[in-house]
């Protein structure tokens, strides 16, 4: 242990605890600004410096070790005016037209600013206005708005083994943004988003659609309905202050339904039937030959990785679509006919916790009729936050209502899709007990469950051993697609997912995902699957129904056109 | 001029070693430059993105993702120098290439920089061209390198 003194408070630590750390456990804040929990430390802002007796220059606390007897001063006069003028310096080069910014009270220079009695700024502006990258349909990069904190770089290199952005030239000339200052689109981006979760400021952020769905809302000749990711019901009550891992089910319906869209509906229905659809491909596979390790298909910026960076392992992946789409085709089919309503009438939008399926919606192949989308308008869990609040919600008190049917009966395998390992579980139920015809003793996998990178069981199906495995973020699906690529691979069955902890980690989730959050929204996955009655999709009875009244048999005819989709090779 | 797969092949495949390479690969290309196909290259070749190694390229004044010159002319602007007439020398290179600061002649024969310390000051002023250090320059010394490295041209 060390002992110390910060602002004449004894302080014991573990040695190898940073100033920072130190701090913060004792309940004295010191305020940072690129530092991120999770991430690698930068010490780029230089907004945690400290005045350590018998040194003259103020070094950060975020990358300073404690040492035996160290008297630390976080408050003196000498730093309060060093931590000023960074935020000064940094606001002189940023574009502070707040009000015309969406991250506007959600934005962590503006706060650190407010927090430091900055109310005047001394230096005039340097900036040099450059122009915006909205060439993709996902992502805007506002490079007028960036601060240079690194976050969005370690995330895209060191988490997801992209490497998308970068710093490039130095010092004031420095910039972030994709190598010889191409735009997103031209480069290897999956289009995450996990740049934009931790983005402090407003330099890139999601493509706002709002607009859209209210102008839909507002069109009387439009049906328009809206399907909610597995994902969403345990973060939005982030959006609206509430404490992270709230479940909030039936509050989303209540707000969606004030918000004006004609029906509510659940995506964990088409999770339990992609449960259905993928599981019976696996059988397939299994017993006669096809291409092994399956790897699944629910997750788009896996996809756009897959197809960007190992075109050769395509045919490992699922041909099901994900589960937004195969609501959306349904939708164009299905629900139409079933309401009488033309296709080109009906207006279909999602809440997502991702960004991805932005650029997933659009996709050509997610066309039943070849001409319109089948799932009109995408809307990340913070885009729904500005809608809820736009129109003055009392979210957390509104009446519950349940979901809308057709799609009405859900299962406890679907609501598991959020968090990591979560399809491979649901999956493996369904799979477990159709091959051996035998109930499972339990039904909870928790080999695959948990936040570790890769994770592995075993499962004895038809009486053979396979090994399964269960990856999350990208630097994770690389190692198994090389193993994959290379014919290496042991695994029988493959999950990946892009976001770290799955899609309850998304890069459209509430701002502030941490670990810490992550594992909350996890629990509160689990708990939601542990509520549910039937936990296993191939006893949902409204799946029974669907494919009795109009799909008829899994990877059937029907099946194959509107849930089923192919993969092709984008690589540059 | 050595080819990139050589240069690769010279050092472990470590990201480790990039600006050795860089550097080696550069300084062996009559263009003195590092190309965007040498950038991918490079990336597949250490597994890293491209987006790094443009990072490394932006970074390092002595490294350019611009093609220069066959021969890229450095004259000193550091003080020992400037005293000594450098200012001077800048303009007669200015004169005899036609071109100034950053920029590279037509026939891409020279490229014009100005640098700091050469570490001559005792011979002031002084200029490099690519790895020769020429130093106690005058307006006369200056007009027959340029003449000298035109001549070897032809």
């Amino acid at each position: 242990m060390v002992n110390l003194k910060i602002n004449n408070i004894d302080v014991q630590v573990e040695e190898n605890t940073t100033i920072l750390e130190a701090a913060r456990r004792n309940h004295i804040d010191i305020p940072t600004l690129c530092n991120y929990p999770d991430l690698s430390i930068k010490s780029e802002c230089r907004v945690c410096v400290v005045e350590i007796d018998g040194q003259k220059k103020l070094p950060t606390s975020c990358s300073t070790i404690v040492r035996e007897g160290m008297v630390v001063n976080t408050n003196s006069p000498k730093v309060l005016n060093a931590r000023k003028t960074i935020i000064e310096l940094i606001l002189a080069n940023h574009d502070a037209n707040c009000t015309a910014c969406p991250k506007n009270l959600n934005c962590e220079l503006q706060a650190l600013a407010n927090k430091l009695g900055i109310d005047k700024n001394r230096f005039p502006t340097v900036l040099e206005v450059q122009p915006v990258d909205d060439h993709n349909p996902v992502l805007v990069r506002n490079i007028n708005r960036c601060i240079k904190c690194g976050r969005c770089i370690d995330m895209c290199k060191n988490v997801q083994s992209m490497g998308v952005l970068d710093v490039m030239g130095r010092s004031k000339d420095s910039k972030i943004t994709p190598a010889y200052g191409k735009y997103l689109s031209d480069e290897f981006c999956t289009y995450c988003g996990q740049c934009s979760s931790v983005c402090p400021v407003g330099a890139i952020i999601e493509k706002d659609d709002t607009d859209r769905v209210w102008e839909a809302l507002n069109n009387p000749s439009l049906h328009v309905i809206v399907q909610v990711a597995p994902a969403v019901r345990v973060s939005l009550g982030e959006e609206v202050g509430m404490a992270p891992g709230s479940i909030v089910t039936e509050k989303v319906v209540a707000a969606l339904k004030y918000l004006g869209f004609d029906a509510v509906f659940d995506t964990d229905f088409t999770a339990d039937l992609t449960i259905i659809e993928e599981g019976n491909e696996l059988i397939e596979r299994v017993t006669n030959g096809g291409t092994l390790p399956m790897m699944t298909s629910c997750c788009p910026g896996w996809i756009n990785f897959a197809e960007q960076k190992y075109p050769e392992i395509l045919d490992h992946i699922s041909t099901c679509k994900s589960p937004q789409q195969m609501f959306g085709a349904l939708a164009k089919s299905y629900y139409a006919e079933k309401m009488n309503i033309k296709p080109e009438d009906l207006f279909v939008v999602s809440i997502m916790p991702c960004t991805a399926k932005k650029y997933e919606a659009q996709r050509k192949e997610m066309r039943i009729d070849n001409i319109n989308p089948d799932v009109d308008v995408v809307l990340t869990t913070r885009e729904l936050g500005k809608m809820i609040r736009q129109m003055g919600i009392n979210f957390e008190d509104i009446q519950e209502i349940p979901f809308d049917k057709p799609f009405g009966i859900t299962t406890g395998a679907a609501a598991i899709f959020g968090a990591t390992g979560g399809v491979m579980e649901a999956a493996l139920r369904t799979v477990y007990e159709v091959v051996n015809k035998e109930e499972l003793q339990d039904i909870n996998f928790t080999q695959v469950r948990g936040t570790d990178g890769i994770k592995e069981a075993e499962v004895v199906l038809g009486g053979q051993k396979v090994k399964v495995a269960v990856a999350h973020t990208l630097a994770n699906a690389k190692i198994l697609c090389e193993q994959v690529k290379a014919g290496t691979s042991p695994y029988t069955f493959i999950e990946i997912m892009t976001c770290p902890g799955g899609c309850i980690g998304g890069g459209g989730q509430p701002y502030g995902t941490t670990n810490a959050v992550r594992e909350k929204r996890i629990e509160a996955t689990y708990n939601v699957d542990e509520d549910m009655p039937i936990r296993k999709s191939h006893e949902n009875p409204d799946i029974i129904a669907l494919y009795d009244e109009y799909l008829l048999k899994p990877l059937g005819k029907k099946s194959h056109h509107l849930l089923h989709t192919h993969y092709s090779s984008r690589n540059k | 001029m050595m080819l990139l797969k050589e240069i690769l092949s010279k050092y472990p495949q470590d990201p480790e070693y990039l600006i050795e390479i860089l550097l080696d690969y550069q300084t062996s290309k009559k263009t003195h430059y590092i190309s965007a196909e040498d950038v991918s290259r490079i990336s597949q070749h250490l597994d890293i993105p491209e987006s790094q190694i443009c990072s490394v390229i932006s970074f390092y004044t002595l490294l350019s993702m611009e093609p220069k010159g066959r021969y890229v002319v450095q004259i000193c602007h550091d003080v020992p120098c400037f005293v000594n007439d450098a200012a001077n020398i800048y303009e007669v290179l200015v004169e005899l290439l036609g071109i100034s600061e950053g920029e590279t002649t037509p026939d891409n024969l020279f490229t014009l920089e100005i640098t700091e310390c050469l570490g001559c000051c005792n011979e002031s002023p002084a200029m490099r061209v690519n790895n020769q250090v020429y130093t106690n320059l005058t307006p006369a010394k200056v007009e027959k390198i340029i003449s000298d490295l035109r001549g070897e041209v032809k």
